[in-house]
This record gives C-alpha cells, sequence and structure tokens, in this order.
C-alpha cells in the first residue's frame, strides 16, 4: 500500500497535537484518521477501527437543524468540500452518544498539496456557543 | 550502478582538519550506468565532481531535492555548465507560486552570482518534478515530495539491477510522537523501500532533535527506524552536521551501534565513498 501524501501526513501529525475534534478523509470520504477528542464523538478509538469507509461512519452521527429535521449528507460541510474541494462551515446538532442533543460548529477544508490534487479533506468539531 | 559521493556534510561547507576525512562538502552524489550520469544535488561538493567516464552522450542531468543554498551552492560551480557542447537537464521540485527557473535565478544570479543562467553557455533544459516518475538513460526515477521546508522531493533510481534511494533532507519524524509506525503513514517510505542503497539525513542525536523539531532534518536513531521499516539492504547516514568533527562523528556512531542492533548494513556517508551496486 503506498503511503499517504504528505500534506495528509502533516495533517494527522497536526490533528494528534490538537485538544479539538479533527476528522480526515480521503476524497471519497472513507474516515483515515481521528484524533483522540474525535474519538469522544465518535464513541469509538482509531487504535480500535483503523480507518472507516464513509458507509460505516457517516451513520454515527445523526445531524439536524434547528427544527429537529434530519440534515440530508449535501448539506454538510465535508461533504460539501469533498465535492467542491473548498472549505464550508455549518452550525447544525448532533444526538450525541448519551442521547442529549448538542449544538455543534463544523468546519471542513480540503487537502490540497503542492501538486494542485486534492487528496482528502479535513473536518474539525467545536461545541457551539451562538445559541 | 556505480555512485560516488562528493559531499555528504549538512547545512554549511566546513573545512579544516578536524572535519577531513567525513569532508566538509555539501550534498552530491553521482550515479553512473551505462555512460549516463546522474548528479544528485549541487551542493559545494559539485566542483569537484570530474565527469571520469565516457558519457554515452554530451548529456549530464542534474536532480535537484530542493533549493537551499547547501544543495545549490556548488551549481554555478558546475563546469559542463558552462560547456557549450553539453546538454545539461536541471530537474527540482515544483513550487505552488513560482518557477524553477524564478528560483534558481534568485541564487544565479547579481549580486549572489555574477553569470545569469540565460548567459550559461551550455544547452540548459529545466524540469519541474513533484510526485513524479520518469525516465533518464537506463535510470528510472521516482520523486516524491518529503517533509522538509519548503518544496523538497527524495529520488529513488532504479538502474538495470539496482535500487539507490537519495532522501538527504528529511524529518520524517515531525509530530507529537516522533514517526508513525505504519508505512502508509510514513513520508518518503515509497522512495526508500525495499532499495539496495539508501542515503538518508542523520544530521543529529536524538537528544538534539527533541530541540530541532520542525527544521527538517532527522536524528540517527530516526533515520536508521525509517531504513528499517523500509526494508533497506544498506543505509548512509549522511547530512552530517557541520558542528560535528570526525572524532565527534566516530562517538556519535559507535554510541549509535551500541544502542541499536539493526541487522541491515549501516555506516556514515564520507566524501569520496565510492559504491558499486550490482
Amino acid at each position: 500500500m503506498p503511503a499517504y501524501e504528505i500534506e495528509i501526513i502533516l495533517n494527522r501529525q497536526l490533528a494528534d497535537c490538537l485538544s479539538i475534534p479533527a476528522f480526515i478523509t480521503d476524497t471519497k470520504g472513507n474516515l483515515i484518521f481521528y484524533n483522540e477528542p474525535a474519538e469522544t464523538i465518535l464513541g469509538k478509538r482509531f487504535e480500535d477501527t483503523g480507518e472507516m469507509p464513509v458507509e460505516q461512519w457517516a451513520t454515527d452521527f445523526k445531524p439536524f437543524d434547528e427544527n429537529g429535521k434530519q440534515l440530508p449528507p449535501e448539506e454538510l460541510p465535508l461533504v460539501n468540500t469533498l465535492q467542491d474541494a473548498l472549505p464550508h462551515h455549518k452550525t447544525f446538532w448532533i444526538e450525541s452518544l448519551q442521547g442529549k442533543n448538542q449544538k455543534i460548529s463544523v468546519t471542513a477544508y480540503p487537502i490540497i498539496g503542492r501538486t494542485g490534487k486534492m487528496s482528502g479533506a479535513v473536518a474539525i468539531f467545536w461545541k457551539s456557543t451562538d445559541v | 550502478m556505480k555512485i560516488k559521493l562528493w559531499g555528504v556534510r549538512g547545512s554549511i561547507t566546513t573545512t579544516g582538519p578536524e572535519t577531513a576525512y567525513y569532508g566538509g562538502n555539501t550534498s552530491c552524489a553521482d550515479v553512473w550506468e551505462d555512460g549516463c550520469l546522474l548528479v544528485l544535488d549541487g551542493g559545494s561538493g559539485i566542483q569537484k565532481l570530474v565527469v571520469d567516464n565516457p558519457l554515452a552522450n554530451k548529456r549530464i542531468d542534474v536532480l535537484l531535492t530542493h533549493l537551499h543554498l547547501d544543495h545549490i551552492q556548488g551549481l554555478g560551480f558546475f563546469k559542463p555548465l558552462f560547456d557549450a557542447s553539453m546538454e545539461i537537464h536541471i530537474w527540482g521540485p515544483a513550487s505552488s507560486t513560482r518557477t524553477l527557473h524564478s528560483r534558481l535565478s534568485r541564487y544565479l544570479s547579481p549580486p549572489l552570482f555574477p553569470v545569469l543562467i540565460r548567459d550559461l553557455p551550455c544547452s540548459l533544459t529545466l524540469h519541474e518534478i513533484g510526485n513524479s516518475t520518469f525516465q533518464i538513460g537506463p535510470f528510472s526515477i521516482q520523486s516524491n515530495y518529503i517533509i522538509h521546508p519548503g518544496p523538497t522531493v527524495g529520488f529513488r533510481v532504479t538502474g538495470n539491477h539496482s535500487v539507490f534511494a537519495y532522501i538527504p533532507d528529511h524529518e520524517p519524524a515531525l509530530g507529537r510522537n516522533g514517526m508513525i509506525k505504519d508505512q502508509q503513514w510514513i513520508s518518503g517510505i515509497d522512495l526508500a523501500r525495499g532499495a539496495d542503497l539508501l542515503l538518508h539525513d542523520a544530521q543529529y542525536t536524538a537528544a538534539e532533535y527533541l530541540y530541532k523539531k520542525g527544521w527538517g532534518h532527522s536524528s540517527i536513531d530516526d533515520a536508521a527506524l525509517f531504513a528499517s521499516v523500509a526494508g533497506v539492504k544498506h543505509l548512509l547516514l549522511a547530512h552530517h552536521d557541520p558542528a560535528r568533527t570526525d572524532e565527534a562523528l566516530n562517538e556519535l556512531y559507535t554510541a549509535f551501534q551500541n544502542n541499536n542492533n539493526y541487522t541491515f548494513k549501516n555506516e556514515l556517508a564520507r566524501e569520496g565513498m565510492e559504491i558499486t551496486l550490482p
């Protein structure tokens, strides 16, 4: 298996140093790394799961809007970023592992290295204070 | 494949009897096969490079890992550049903002150098590379961007029967816990995998590296770990710190050997060293 490009590797190394949840995907949306703070959102440990196909990890989130209506994938920042290779941001709700609703903000950005080719995307999550 | 090292010092040239054994010239190596000559990096060592084998044609290819001064400072003193009968190809990493010609011209122009690139009498062609594969005579060459400040590549040179990986400036351990022990997540590993010979950055001791993270270089321990994970057969530890005397290098290497039991051949790179691969 060839190594990831260095911009992916460096993003993982950066995410590993952050205290905010960070998810890294390949261009297809497969989850190739998530850091320790992200483990608390997913309820899974990266050491246990390793990489996860998009179909598997996407179902771990139940995003919905302020009216309680479930958000379709095309309204999620990471999906948008994977589609158009641009940064996206959105505040919405997710159901926490304890069944409690939590308002979060998500910023997703594309990973585009010196070759100009997009090699993946990063999504960072944090609890929204914009109530 | 025949390889000769013309410079193995890192960062800046050193001269004097205290560095005479390992040498004080900065990065440069040549690779010969079937009358074809590759020159890897244009550090100060390139000024001593002698084309002492017959060339199959009047062509020399210079492959630059990056444009830090210790890898290009000798270019202006590479005699074939001033020979109108020569065809010179310079290959260097692409930047997302400026051309290779523009970046090389920062050095090869006044006030730093009296001769402009366009005034060099040889027939000169510049090639921008990144994550690339290309063929030069009998050599199949792979370049990949690697972790080092600024656009930097390493090379995997595959000849008729052997592979030489050249990664003189590289910091694969950059991160909170050092190198990730998974080949998919190690910068440069594809270049070195299974190589007959790897020349790799080993500028620091492990203790020094703690204070120099992000400077773009490796400790001798990380270089050996990288080589081990890549499964190389022979490791040359290079890019010696300019402050390190021959005596200090010997002490460093002895301490490394005493604390490790890698089974692949490993040694300190030395200016003038010649290696023939099958």
